[in-house]
């Protein structure tokens, strides 16, 4: 029975490497960006080693971008990048009874609780194998995001006025691709639409930084009331 | 605030979160309502980046190379592109055209 399960090893290792990879890819443009808004690189590093949360080290460079690097702008976007890592934490809650940890060992896992490491856990039928694609997920995920966010870093700092080579139109592209896959759904799309025209239409009005936390109020108008729900409700 | 001090608070902020999942009870989970939202958040907040990156400069609302640039993007998206591919793209088409209009 040896090559079973040899076969199933080799099957969750080479999952968890392809997302690595394909994750620390988009570190790149992450890197870039965090540069171009106005972060050094050992700050951007800092943030991709630290926080280790796509969406909300987006957010954040994103605030910066449009805030600047002082006062209320570095204060909007913590908060931005505060409120987008609330689905780890519903990660956490679902990998706490798979992991099991203890004590002092809560504090690895919990850093490594990410869309992907727990994308690769829950795809898994055998609590074995779950537990492998979760440290193994992690882990790739961990050091090609950090490996691809430095050479990222290296380059957008070498090109000088990220305007000129459009990383401003970039950074709007990559959180397009972010929340593209739940377009598909008409109250996530319903969400997304009047996030976009809030935080635009209210940059006139509010401090820097400030639009952004404003618009996501439209996520619990549509959570509390459940307008436009889908057929079938199902909460991961 | 200071940048330093703000990477340093927002890195703890999001690390919260993770560690709250691995010392709540995981009755938390079973609340809808919270959960829906929790959801939907994502997504609001990621679309009103969307809008202030790609339609709005300082603080004006501002029509440029980024409309064409993310209407790139999306037909990339739409054709499944990679990522990184699709994001170079809307680089690259938003840099040609400043560079076409001067």
């Amino acid at each position: 029975m040896a090559k079973p399960k040899n076969q199933r090893e080799f099957s969750v290792l080479s999952i968890s490497l392809g997302v690595g990879f394909a994750t620390g890819l988009y570190g790149i443009s992450f890197g870039a960006l965090s540069v171009s808004a106005g972060l050094d690189i050992v700050q951007t590093q800092v943030l991709s080693l630290l926080m280790f949360s796509g969406g909300s080290q987006f957010a954040f460079i994103g605030v910066i971008a449009a805030a600047g690097v002082g006062g209320i702008g570095v204060g909007a976007a913590v908060v931005s990048a505060w409120l987008l890592g609330i689905r780890n934490g519903f990660y956490a809650l679902r990998m706490a009874p798979l992991l099991k940890p203890l004590g002092l060992g809560k504090l690895i896992p919990a850093l490594l609780t990410i869309d992907e490491s727990t994308a690769v856990a829950t795809a898994q039928k055998e609590i074995a194998d779950q537990k492998k694609g979760f440290w193994l997920t992690g882990a790739a995920v961990f050091v090609f995001w950090n490996l691809m966010t430095f050479i990222g870093a290296v380059l957008g700092d070498a090109l000088g006025d990220p305007k000129n080579f459009g990383l401003d139109a970039a950074a709007a592209a990559a959180f397009l691709g972010l929340i593209w896959p739940r377009l598909m759904e008409r109250q996530t799309f319903a969400v997304a639409a009047l996030a976009i025209l809030i935080a635009t239409f209210t940059t006139p009005y509010l401090p820097a930084g400030v639009p952004v936390l404003v618009a996501g109020l439209s996520s619990v108008i549509f959570g509390l009331f459940n307008w436009l729900k889908p057929k079938e409700q199902v909460i991961k | 605030m200071s940048l330093w001090f703000g990477i340093v608070a927002a890195s703890l902020a999001v690390y919260s979160w993770k560690i709250f999942g691995y010392l709540l009870p995981s009755s938390v989970l079973n609340n809808p309502v919270l959960a829906r939202i929790a959801n939907l958040l994502t997504v609001a907040l990621l679309a009103a980046l969307l809008g202030v990156q790609g339609f709005t400069s300082g603080t004006q609302i501002e029509l440029d190379a980024r409309g064409p640039a993310l209407l790139v993007a999306a037909l990339l998206l739409f054709l499944r592109a990679p990522f990184i591919v699709m994001v170079a793209s809307a680089a690259l088409v938003a840099a040609l055209i400043r560079l076409w209009l001067g």
